[in-house]
């Protein structure tokens, strides 16, 4: 007798629907440990949603401060003279700064040797770290300055005693509102207080500053009005080629007295620091991620003992060794993938509480989430192979048999 | 040779099974056996007689030492592993001792598994499910889980499951083992009913008493047929 063929037909298949569901039936009967062990890879990938997450919300606040403010300011600053003397700028820097060529602001602070009080009856030496500048009248633009309240200093009134407060100086001298007219008083003189500043990203500094005109400065006070900081903003692009002019243009004799500096670099330099935090994040975010997919590997392996008289049975039923394999590989990614759906959500949900205390922009990106569930679905189908493999190498007459 | 009266359903010819170790074992030392088309057999034998190896060869769960198996004509020692699965899903009916149902579904559910690897739609598996359920007298259990059901249900259960997809051949392995007297009773007689209506079964069993009520009965001692009821009358 001839061995009689077996018809394509007759051969055991398995629909692509019931693959998912035989693949999740282990999970629904086990809700507990589902749980449980989707626990592991949820914590790793909202981890790394988050890193990302975060990261990217500070690079899109970072990006809409420079936005904001412009990458195109440049202090000037005293450097170290070699002398040892004191470098006085030009009365005159800004100015000079400003026929260099294609700037849109130049505008100047000079220090005034007077000191600002409350009132007269509060002692000498309580000046709260507040520095009084004269000011010149254009000073806000190139500082991405704002007001808060009131007016800045203008043509008219560097002649008179108005004074404008930074935001921490205004706050130190308990000047909350410019209702009832408030005053403060410099050195021997009461100044009304016309304005007061929101904080200044770029110039911190200024927060901590009283402005006068410069005229009032140098009647009053015997101020020298040579600048200690000259603010410049550069036209879009012209950056590079203004910075060297500086130097030679205001101290031609010892440029290199002249210290000319970019805000936005400190902005940028923050970055720089949170980048290789974000690295030990995300790599604290991978480690637990394989400690979910071990996880998920030890789970399936036990689950593969408890199930050998399932296995069995399906085999009995017709299923080939390559259908038990699926099963438990599609159970082990299905298993691993609701971990990663639920530590998307986390990570994002952790993304936006973030934001939201530190008032910054929200930002997750796609690729991030997209990265959670595809990384969990490979590590899942990962973590199921070799339990896969036992099950399907499982002699079907051992695995029924009666224990 | 191809007519279906001539055929048998299975055919055991000089198969011999031993285990490796030291000394080896010899389950089965050359077994000849042949069912027929509605047949109702029971194998009988003491513990260690060969009873469940003699179940692996016959089901195809096992390949034997030597000798060879045949299903409706078809030598099993000639088919891939795959092509085998094939075979015993679509051709062959299993009843195990232990029920064997998966946990955490409904009856229904187990029952439609039966036809899982045939590629049926799910619809059509359900239908048949519910129709053989029926058929076993559990049409008042469609949903319950297995762990919702006596012993008795459990094994009717799984014989609805074993039934569909019409096999050639039903292989029931002591599917009274685990039962109480009165239950066992009743799935003898849903053993007897169902071979009625034309099923061929094979039980296998030590209880003589069960053996004793089936129309012919093979015995084993040690590896070999020590009796068969249908040569004895031939």
């Amino acid at each position: 007798m001839t061995a009689t063929r077996i018809a394509r037909r007759e051969l055991s298949r398995l629909r692509p629907l019931d693959v998912l569901r035989v693949g999740s039936l282990g999970l629904r009967a086990r809700r507990v440990r589902t749980i449980l062990t989707a626990v592991g890879i949820a914590i790793g990938i909202s981890a790394m949603v988050a890193v990302l997450g975060i990261t990217a919300s500070e690079d899109a606040q970072v990006q809409a401060e420079l936005d904001a403010l412009g990458p195109n300011l440049l202090e000037v600053i005293e450097g170290d003279s070699i002398t040892g003397d004191d470098i006085l700028f030009p009365v005159e820097a800004a100015g000079m700064i400003e026929r260099i060529g294609p700037i849109r602001f130049a505008a100047q602070v000079a220090p005034v040797p007077a000191s600002v009080r409350r009132t007269e009856f509060i002692p000498t030496g309580q000046t709260g770290g507040i520095a009084v500048l004269a000011a010149d009248t254009d000073l806000l633009a190139p500082v991405g300055a704002t007001i808060s309240e009131g007016t800045f200093l203008n043509d008219s009134s560097t002649a008179l005693p108005h004074v404008v407060l930074g935001s921490v100086a205004a706050d130190r001298l308990g000047v909350r509102s410019l209702d009832n007219r408030p005053v403060v008083f410099l050195t021997d003189t009461y100044f009304d207080v016309v304005g007061i500043l929101d904080p200044i990203a770029l110039a911190p500094d200024l927060d901590r500053s009283a402005f006068i005109g410069a005229t009032i400065a140098a009647e009053l006070f015997d101020a020298d009005l040579s600048p200690t900081s000259i603010y410049v903003e550069a036209a879009d692009g012209r950056v590079d080629d203004i910075r060297p002019l500086i130097g030679p243009t205001i101290r031609p004799h010892a440029p290199d007295e002249v210290v000319v500096t970019r805000p936005s670099d400190a902005i940028e330099a923050r970055e720089v620091t949170s980048d290789s935090f974000r690295s030990l994040l995300l790599g604290l975010g991978a480690v637990a991620l394989l400690v979910g997919g071990v996880g998920i590997a030890n789970v399936m392996v036990i689950s593969v003992l408890e199930r050998q008289g399932e296995i069995g049975v399906r085999r009995a039923l017709g299923a080939t060794r390559r259908h038990i394999r699926l099963q438990f590989v599609v159970e082990a990614a299905l298993l691993s993938l609701l971990g990663g759906l639920a530590g998307v959500a986390l990570g994002a949900g952790i993304t936006v509480a973030y934001a939201n205390r530190e008032q910054s922009v929200v930002a997750i990106p796609i690729e991030a989430l997209a990265l959670g569930v595809g990384a969990a679905l490979g590590i899942g189908a990962l973590a199921g192979l070799y339990p896969a493999a036992r099950a399907a190498r499982l002699d079907p007459a051992e695995a029924v048999r009666p224990n | 040779m191809n007519d279906s009266r001539v055929t048998p359903v299975l055919r055991l010819d000089g198969v011999e099974k031993s285990y490796p170790g030291s000394p080896p074992v010899h389950a089965l030392a050359g077994v000849d056996l042949e069912i027929r088309t509605g047949e109702l057999v029971a194998i009988v034998g003491p513990s260690g007689s060969g009873k469940s190896t003699m179940l692996n060869m016959m089901g195809a769960l096992d390949r034997p030492t030597a000798g060879s198996v045949w299903v409706e004509g078809r030598n099993l020692s000639t088919l891939s592993d795959r092509r085998v699965s094939s075979l015993r899903g679509r051709r062959i009916g299993f009843v195990f001792q232990q029920f064997h149902l998966i946990g955490g579904i409904s009856c229904v559910d187990n029952v439609a598994t039966g036809l899982l690897y045939q590629g049926v739609l799910g619809r059509g598996r359900k239908a048949a499910a519910i129709e053989m359920l029926e058929r076993v007298g559990l049409g008042h259990r469609l949903s319950n889980k297995p762990n919702q059901l006596s012993g008795g249900e459990r094994q009717r259960v799984a014989i609805a499951r074993a039934l569909l997809g019409d096999p050639a051949i039903v292989l029931a392995d002591e599917p009274t083992g685990n039962l109480d007297s009165r239950t066992s009773t009743e799935i003898i007689d849903l053993m007897h009913e169902l071979h009625e209506q034309g099923s061929t079964i094979v039980v296998i069993t030590h209880d003589r008493e069960l053996a004793a009520s089936m129309p012919r009965t093979v015995a084993l001692l040690d590896g070999r047929v020590e009796h068969d009821s249908a040569l004895a009358t031939r």
